[in-house]
């Protein structure tokens, strides 16, 4: 005879192993169509470029030199690869610069929001909702309209005889980082209004019951219980910002690329995958660092609510 | 002391915010206002005009690719959204059990990675695959865009699923309904709205990829978006901004009903 904790033990693993088939497709899907892959471009990383495309099945390093560095073709010495550190330094300078832009914009966005009744709250919300689910190429389509040389902020100077001739905008770093800050807005704001949202302001009464000034009660009150959606919306922006394609092809033209604009020409033109994949990894590990320090940050800050 | 001293006051902070509603919808004001321009060019004005929607119509390039996409992200989505509702099944209202936490990052994983290195990863998979079976149909496409709408379909399967206790399947189970009728009749209505929400949220989400699509599609593959990439890159008609504000409409549609679904509570 069985013992009852024998049966609880035995249901128990019925449970258990009920539960991995019913999660099995959806693991499946993903590690067939994309986790699996990714492990499938370190190889590719290891390997050498094929002639016209894809890789040699031979054992090389030289994609990894070149991620950084670049060989003299002439006397076969190593320098450090000029074109590829201006793009990555291009792509994190903009994407940072684009975090710090829509946190300057979001975080008075999200905390108007969250300070209206409760009936239109949903009201905003729904209107930051919106842009956030219209498709992002559309966005920077609407984007491109307004700040080139035609679009209407130029018409509007030219007009009002404030240039003589139109401000070049589009195909420069500013283009991209406007069209940044404009489709990754609402990923900055909504995180950043949750936690506002559940914001309680009898502590912000308090601050003021003791004097302290508006501009105090936000950098020593309100700001620090928000911060973990800060950050939250921080990274949002940030990774995505580092990876764009769509923004810089359309708004940077062909000499202001960002990584992932690199990253496509090794498996176009360039044909040099190994390259290609080196680079993917690369970005991979700079989003992984952001990830972690996020982590690491999301623990430390033990502020609770109320 | 001021009777209308406001503590929800910051200097600044609702101009910033007007700012920021007007600059997020001026954009696309524009761009829909330009779709019914008269004129060829895109930049004066030649008057009201539906010829563009029109032109647009008539592009048989423009509905093989409309129609191709929605084909992707309704099956996407009806697939996306089945695993991810049983996934969710599986990892919620559950003491904590070996493989719970590994769960969790599997299917949050494509949110994780830049789009660009999946795109690149499955770029080399597939036609690695494609070499082997010679069969370079949609399935690729399919596959990858399944892939990237779980954990999209699965965030509001999950939060619905944890606002529900077991109280009402215990009960179904002491008056001897078999778990397969507890699930249809007590489960599946109450967890109905979040399956929805899930079900629309992945098909905008698939509806909306360009650069997963773009590396992943075979020759005459476009969908919508890959198609308006390459137009726009050419140079720009108001064709563009007529296929984008019907694209829009179908979006602010999409998520207003979306906005309802999610909010309903029962």
């Amino acid at each position: 005879m069985a013992t009852a904790e024998e049966v609880a033990k035995a249901a128990e693993r019925r449970d258990v192993r009920g539960r991995w088939l019913l999660s099995a497709p959806a693991l499946l899907v993903i590690l067939l169509a994309a986790t699996g892959p990714l492990l499938i471009v370190v190889v590719y990383s290891f390997l050498a470029p094929g002639a016209y495309g894809d890789v040699k099945w031979q054992f090389s390093s030289d994609a990894w030199t070149s991620v950084f560095l670049e060989r003299d073709i002439f006397d076969d010495t190593l320098s450090l690869a000029a074109a590829h550190v201006t793009i990555f330094w291009r792509s994190i300078r903009l994407a940072g610069v684009t975090t710090l832009a829509t946190l300057a914009l979001g975080f008075p966005t999200a905390y108007f929001m969250a300070t209206r009744s409760e009936k239109t709250r949903d009201l905003w919300l729904f209107l930051i909702t919106i842009p956030f689910w219209t498709n992002l190429l559309i966005r920077t389509f609407a984007v491109l309209q307004i700040i080139r040389n035609e679009g209407i902020i130029n018409t509007i100077l030219l007009k009002l005889g404030i240039v003589s001739a139109p401000v070049q905008i589009l195909y420069t770093d500013t283009a991209i980082l406007i069209g940044m800050a404009y489709v990754y807005l609402p990923l900055m704001v909504l995180p950043i209004y949750a936690s506002m949202e559940k914001l309680d302001f009898r502590l912000v009464e308090a601050g003021y019951d003791l004097y302290a000034t508006r501009f105090k009660v936000l950098w020593k009150i309100i700001f620090p219980l928000v911060k973990p959606g800060v950050i939250a919306g921080s990274i949002l922006v940030f990774i995505p910002a580092l990876g764009a394609y769509v923004t810089p092809s359309i708004l940077g033209g062909g000499k202001n690329m960002m990584l992932s604009n690199l990253i496509e020409l090794q498996f176009g033109q360039g044909r040099n995958w190994p390259l290609g994949s080196a680079l993917s990894i690369t970005v991979m590990i700079i989003v992984m660092v952001a990830l972690l320090a996020y982590v690491r940050n999301a623990g430390k800050s033990g502020v609770r609510h109320g | 002391m001021a009777s209308n001293f406001s503590i929800k006051h910051q200097p600044g902070f609702t101009a910033i915010a007007a700012t920021c509603f007007v600059v997020l919808y001026l954009p696309i004001l524009v761009l829909v206002i330009y779709a019914f321009n008269a004129a060829t060019s895109t930049s004066e004005w030649g008057g009201f005009s539906l010829k563009w929607f029109q032109s647009a119509y008539q592009n048989t390039q423009v509905i093989d690719a409309t129609l191709r996409s929605f084909q992707i992200g309704a099956i996407a989505a009806v697939l996306s959204t089945i695993f991810a509702t049983m996934a969710a099944l599986a990892t919620t209202r559950t003491a904590s059990y070996p493989g719970l936490t590994f769960k969790y990052a599997a299917i949050n994983q494509p949110l994780m990675v830049p789009e660009i290195v999946t795109a690149v990863a499955l770029l080399i998979f597939f036609s690695r695959i494609k070499i082997f079976t010679g069969y370079s149909g949609l399935g690729y496409l399919i596959a990858a865009h399944t892939a990237f709408c779980i954990p999209f379909a699965y965030l509001p399967i999950r939060a619905r699923l944890e606002n529900m206790d077991l109280t009402l399947e215990r009960a179904a189970a002491d008056l001897y309904a078999t778990p397969w009728k507890t699930f249809r009749r007590i489960t599946l209505p109450l967890l109905w709205p979040g399956i929805l929400a899930g079900l629309m949220l992945a098909f905008v989400i698939s509806l909306d990829d360009v650069v997963i699509t773009e590396f992943v599609k075979s020759g005459g593959q476009d969908t919508l978006p890959t198609y308006m990439l390459g137009q726009i890159r050419r140079g720009i008609t108001p064709e563009i901004n007529a296929i984008s504000t019907a694209f829009l409409l179908l979006s602010v549609a999409i998520v207003t009903l979306f906005f309802f679904v999610s909010r309903k509570r029962d």
